[in-house]
């Protein structure tokens, strides 16, 4: 009996290896050749996308490319949370990505051997303003293609209910400004949430890995930014943590104001708090510009939109605008071969310059880019940050591309739930913030 | 029923595939990844240079991953005991002849047919509904992050084993029995030294089963806790093979990654060889 058992496990083995064979079969391409000069109409264009909810928008973008030019362009997706993955795996191929992404200085650190210096690209000249490359020295190695902000969502028609009401101290949406008058009107909200109909004043916070980064990324880039600006820094190998109390009471107003237990945070997921802010369950949702799609697919309307800045009690309040930068820098591969680093230079110049694109880049994908033809999108969250950057308001730049590593941000979000949950103290959430900023930095950074 | 030489053709045109397979899906990458696992690389193929042992010892340096090998040892101790005693218990109990047994068979069986990921999520959900009772959740609590992974791999692994015993029940001669209880042996000594015996080759391989099934586990860890708490930087509840996972995603520590696979490698070859050496001397002949 135990030998056929053995044989029957070595044949499903066989079946198995068998088959990987037969597909690794399917990635062996013919290997460029480098050629002196590069000829656009000789080369290729591999895109390698990050953002899985835009990838159809890419593939007919690409398609229009290679109908008016005839130069092949083929986009493949990584699926969500895969990227880093992919992207290695690809590169290791024959026919490697010509055009991949990073997500900042951090990301680059992994690709820089194969970033191609885009200084003398006319994609590069057409940005609108420096601060949008992504430079190591004189070399420009990335350059941001779509510009995104976030803050707390709110649903303006149950804020105004809230304003009306007599309980109200805060009578104006305008007037919330600060910390405090944000801590006042939730905790208000929170106390008469039956009277007005809603679960709570803030959506679930969930650190489920669908919904954590808004927490462990997002929000805990606002304590690194004031501690950026104190100190005069742009990144730091180890963070002092001077904001971390402030990063308390907004953390705290929103697993308490919430519509959900606070025990059971580590369960909760984004669709979850996208589903109570649609409903109207919540007022009060931190997420970004990129959220726009399904809040109005929803059911939501433009007049039921709003978005603060995430005030925690830090800076200059009154003049603090929306969290706005970017997580998304095109980079070409500077293996990719004359031929195709052209193709590529030229596409992507097409996609920010002509009209087909830059309508493709505004409408279709609803993007935000910081190029001179840019088209305005049409979404209300980004007039929002324009609106407040024309009033004089500052915004908060993104920090978190500086975050140490992946593991940084895991050790501060489960810290974060237990601490929710009660099975951890404050001083977790230091000692994940502080120290394992300082060890992470040194185990990535030998 | 073929001429010699033939019959040699035919061998090889039916062994040259799979050999094939074998060398490419296996072995080459087996031995590139023992190379790889002494380079420093992000990129398979791109290796920036040969670094020794530099890899293995910072492996042992990263707490994550010391506290996974023990983590995983524990688990496979309490996985191997209690699958093996389940599955036993209940093969015992559908072979001496209860009404519907094979209604039993099959539901006990049924587990296995579902993918790793899919039961992670239905024990994610099923421990969730329970646990919100007691104001806790599977990733707060390093404690029930154990049980619950444990709990799951029973459920998922202890019929398949029981049909292997199963059918090892049922090869014990009838005689054998016959003799013993003429002999005057009373259930318990039938069960001690004529059925345990005679079950050893059964034994040897639901113990090597379950042994390398709980050493190898990612899915399941992945969906059900994902290593989480975390405490201090270190993973509460990860097993050893979602350690190398996550190395190996990073690119600056995808070297290091490597060389934990290869580590994991090892300890699987002795302890699997070492659980085959003992529970094989145990086996007879009937």
């Amino acid at each position: 009996m135990k030998k056929r058992h053995l044989k029957r496990a070595a044949a499903i083995a066989v079946a198995v290896l068998m088959a990987g064979t037969a597909l690794a079969g399917c990635n062996s391409g013919s290997s460029d050749k480098k050629e002196a000069k590069g000829d656009a109409s000789k080369g290729k264009v591999y895109y390698l996308n990050f953002k899985p909810e835009q990838d159809e928008a890419w593939k007919n973008l690409a398609k229009k490319y290679t109908e008016e030019t005839k130069i092949p362009v083929t986009v493949v997706t990584a699926a969500e949370g895969t990227y880093e993955t992919t992207l290695s795996t690809e590169m290791a191929k024959s026919e490697a990505p010509t055009l991949f992404q990073v997500n900042g200085p951090v990301g680059l650190a992994n690709w820089e051997d194969y970033c191609y210096d885009l200084a003398g690209s006319d994609v590069y000249k057409n940005l609108t303003s420096e601060d949008f490359a992504l430079k190591d020295g004189d070399e420009v190695k990335g350059i941001a293609y779509v510009i995104e902000s976030y803050g707390i969502i709110y649903n303006k028609t149950l804020l105004q209910k809230y304003c009306d009401s007599d309980f109200a101290t805060v009578k104006k949406i305008e007037d919330i400004n600060s910390f405090e008058k944000l801590k006042t009107v939730a905790d208000e909200i929170q106390a008469n949430k039956d009277a007005l109909g809603v679960k709570g004043a803030f959506t679930s916070a969930g650190m489920d890995s669908s919904s954590d980064w808004r927490f462990k990324t997002h929000l805990a880039n606002l304590p690194i930014y004031f501690e950026y600006k104190d100190e005069n820094i742009t990144s730091t190998d180890a963070i002092k943590g001077t904001y971390l109390e402030n990063y308390k009471n907004i953390w705290d107003l929103y697993i308490t104001d919430s519509t959900a237990d606070k025990t059971q945070l580590s369960t909760k997921t984004g669709a979850d708090a996208e589903t109570e802010f649609i409903k109207g369950e919540a007022v009060f949702f931190q997420n970004g510009t990129w959220e726009y799609g399904a809040i109005t697919e929803g059911g939501l309307k433009d007049d039921d939109l709003g978005m603060l800045p995430i005030y925690i009690g830090a800076g200059d309040e009154a003049n603090q605008g929306l969290c706005t930068g970017s997580e998304n820098y095109w980079c070409v591969n500077s293996e990719a071969g004359d031929d195709n680093i052209a193709a590529t230079l030229d596409f992507i110049n097409w996609c920010v310059t002509s009209d087909t694109g830059t309508k493709a880049l505004a409408e279709e994908m609803g993007f935000v880019i910081p190029f001179k033809d840019a088209k305005e999108a049409k979404n209300v969250f980004v007039k929002i940050d324009t609106e407040l950057t024309a009033a004089g308001k500052t915004p908060v730049s993104w920090n978190f591309t500086t975050m140490p590593s992946e593991d940084w941000k895991n050790g501060v979000g489960s810290a974060l739930t237990q601490y929710a949950a009660g099975t951890g103290d404050w001083d977790a959430v230091k000692k994940a913030f502080v120290d394992g900023w300082a060890s992470e930095y040194k185990k990535n950074n030998k | 029923m073929f001429k010699k030489p033939r019959r040699k053709l035919y061998a090889l045109i039916f062994v040259v595939p799979t050999l094939a397979a074998f060398c490419i899906g296996f072995i080459y990458p087996f031995v590139n990844g023992i190379y790889l696992s002494f380079c420093d690389f992000k990129v398979i193929n791109k290796i920036k240079g040969f670094v020794g042992f530099e890899n293995y010892a910072t492996a042992f340096q990263d707490d994550s991953f010391i506290r996974s090998i023990w983590y995983t040892a524990l688990f496979v101790i309490v996985n191997v005991v209690l699958i093996n005693l389940i599955a036993f218990f209940v093969a015992y109990a559908l072979t001496i002849g209860i009404r519907g047994s094979n209604v039993y068979r099959t539901v006990f069986f049924m587990p296995n047919l579902i993918g790793g990921i899919i039961l992670g999520f239905i024990w994610k959900k099923i421990f969730g509904a329970i646990l919100v009772h007691f104001g806790t959740t599977l990733t707060t609590n390093a404690g029930w992050g154990f049980w619950g992974l444990v709990i799951l791999m029973c459920w998922q692994q202890a019929g398949y084993m029981m049909i292997i015993y199963i059918a090892g029940f049922q090869s014990v001669p009838a005689d054998l029995y016959e003799a013993a209880k003429i002999d005057g042996a009373n259930r318990r000594q039938l069960l001690r030294n004529v059925t345990l015996p005679m079950m050893m080759p059964s034994i040897t391989i639901c113990t090597f089963l379950t042994l390398t099934n709980s050493f190898k586990l990612y899915d399941q860890n992945l969906v059900l806790t994902d290593g989480e708490p975390i405490v201090n930087g270190v993973y509460q509840t990860e097993l050893i093979a979602h350690n190398i996972v996550r190395n190996y995603d990073n690119p600056q520590t995808r070297a290091v990654g490597q060389a934990e696979g290869i580590i994991f490698f090892l300890i699987v070859v002795v302890v699997a060889l070492a659980q085959l050496y003992f529970t094989r001397r145990k086996e007879v002949q009937a």
